[in-house]
């Protein structure tokens, strides 16, 4: 059996998830705290891939790193970054399209905190970041928890993006979801079950996990 | 030496307010803001700290400006040197009562003031739980060694002692008074509580509707001024009840309860739950060696 698809899978979640986390905790913290104008916008969209079929953001990707037009056609001379069909390309479109399964529970999660914690740090002398650091993101483990496995977990049931930027080309950007699809038009339905039944109970066990150390079930490492 | 002009409107239940607070505070005095809820109480404390802009106007510190409306100037929170006490306390839920200290000493702190405060608020048995675990008390007292641990010239307190009951807010007034002088604090408490104001404070600023009304020591605010008694203290009618001819009044004085006869006359105004003054002239107390 052909376990390439799955490993790319995870390689592919393992990355975004990484990223998407740096990324997230200083988004994150600017829309809890800020009181701009901007706000809205930026928060319709970080929102917008919840809504989006996957699709439109897979075309309009194709469209703008496609070496044939003036963006896509900078990026690889200068940068010799080619973002269409190539695992950067599907990295980069992950990050985007899982964005707000990262921020939104950093967010909430910072929000819910009461202010009065961080003023508190703040008359110490402490400055933001080390208080970001040092109290607010310790306090709330429960919300990073959860923003690290749903954007992990999203990211291994992307299926669009993929597609449509990625395409389907073996150990490069063919990953399980779009190895299952490959396997059913060719018929070949034991190949399909089996990476099928992979994702399948992996993500079930990480969901698992996830509202057990939540639900206070596994008390050792947390709280 | 804090000097204190600044406006500011604020939305309350019944409509805007227009805050404006004037006020000159020495150095070492203990100062209490006192007056309804919603009479910008704690919004003043939260502008001197610097958690809220003032409007206009000015804030100076010994010599220092801190808010200065003409020039944009506004000193940041960090660089106050204020040790303040939440009324939900803000204690750190990831941390021990230990760590909540040791994050709050300023880089270079005198080395043996941790302990000390340890040992004079006495949370020993307390230092390696996390503050989920307290009482309201124990919570209290922690907050209290966190603010003063930072080595501050001035505590805030916002209205720290109210949730508290009686005995062991005795004990936290008595702790307050001691780290006040102990530390030179500069100490501005708001309260409700007449009796620990008369315990504690030096000055009170009454405020309503943003605006003080009255200043002054805490006997020229309460007391009225005709009665030159010798023994004095305040405290909280308990019940009054008809015995014969007199009312036997009951009154809380700090933690002891003691019945006072009154007439009639002296009843009419008075309800359960009042404030008042029990003084005695002209009496020769007993002096009995404990």
């Amino acid at each position: 059996m052909d376990w390439q698809p799955l490993i790319l899978t995870f390689q592919l979640a393992a990355v975004t998830t990484i990223i998407l986390f740096i990324l997230s905790i200083p988004l994150a913290r600017w829309l809890a705290s800020s009181t701009s104008k901007l706000k809205p916008i930026i928060e319709t969209l970080v929102s917008m891939p919840l809504v989006l079929p996957p699709t439109v953001l897979g075309f309009y990707f194709l469209i703008a790193f496609s070496p044939g037009n003036a963006f896509g056609a900078w990026l690889n001379d200068w940068l010799s970054l080619k973002l269409v069909f190539s695992f950067t390309g599907l990295v980069l479109a992950s990050v985007i399209y899982s964005l707000p399964f990262m921020v939104h529970p950093i967010q909430s999660g910072l929000s819910s905190l009461p202010s009065s914690l961080i003023e508190a740090s703040s008359l110490m002398g402490k400055s933001k970041w080390k208080t970001l650091f040092n109290i607010q993101l310790p306090n709330i483990k429960a919300s990073l928890l959860t923003g690290i496995v749903l954007s992990f977990a999203h990211t291994v049931g992307e299926f669009g993006v993929v597609l449509m930027i990625g395409g389907n080309i073996p150990g490069k950007t063919k990953v399980a979801s779009i190895a299952i699809y490959d396997e059913v038009e060719a018929l070949n339905y034991a190949a399909a079950n089996f990476y099928s039944i992979v994702l399948f109970i992996i993500t079930f066990c990480i969901l698992l996990f996830v509202y057990l150390i939540n639900g206070g079930y596994i008390k050792k490492f947390w709280r | 030496m804090i000097n204190i002009d600044i406006h500011k409107r604020l939305q309350s239940n019944d409509g805007d307010m227009n805050l404006h607070v004037v006020c000159h505070i020495e150095e070492g005095e203990f100062v209490t803001l006192y007056g309804k809820s919603g009479a910008g109480k704690t919004s003043t404390l939260r502008m001197l700290a610097g958690l809220m802009t003032p409007d206009k106007g000015l804030i100076t510190v010994n010599g220092e400006t801190w808010y200065d409306a003409q020039n944009n100037n506004s000193l940041k929170p960090q660089l106050r040197n204020i040790g303040y006490v939440f009324q939900d306390y803000a204690l750190f839920p990831n941390m021990t009562v230990l760590d909540n200290l040791k994050y709050a000493q300023p880089k270079s702190h005198s080395p043996h003031l941790l302990a000390e405060l340890i040992e004079i608020i006495e949370l020993g048995d307390l230092q390696f739980q996390k503050p989920q675990t307290l009482s309201g008390g124990q919570k209290q007292r922690v907050a209290l060694a966190r603010a003063v641990v930072q080595e501050p010239k001035l505590l805030l307190l916002d209205e720290p002692l109210a949730a508290l009951d009686r005995t062991i807010r005795i004990k936290l007034q008595d702790y307050l008074q001691q780290l006040h002088k102990k530390q030179k604090l500069t100490t501005i408490l708001i309260s409700h509580d007449i009796a620990e104001i008369m315990k504690l404070s030096d000055v009170v600023f009454m405020i309503d509707h943003g605006k003080i009304v009255k200043q002054g020591n805490p006997e020229d605010i309460f007391v009225n001024n005709s009665v030159s008694g010798k023994f004095k203290f305040t405290g909280e009618v308990l019940s009054i009840k008809k015995e014969d001819v007199v009312f036997i009044v009951t009154v809380l004085i700090q933690n002891q309860i003691v019945k006072v006869i009154a007439e009639k006359s002296e009843i009419d105004s008075l309800t359960v739950g009042d404030q008042v003054l029990v003084a005695s002239k002209a009496f020769n107390p007993l002096l009995i060696k404990i």
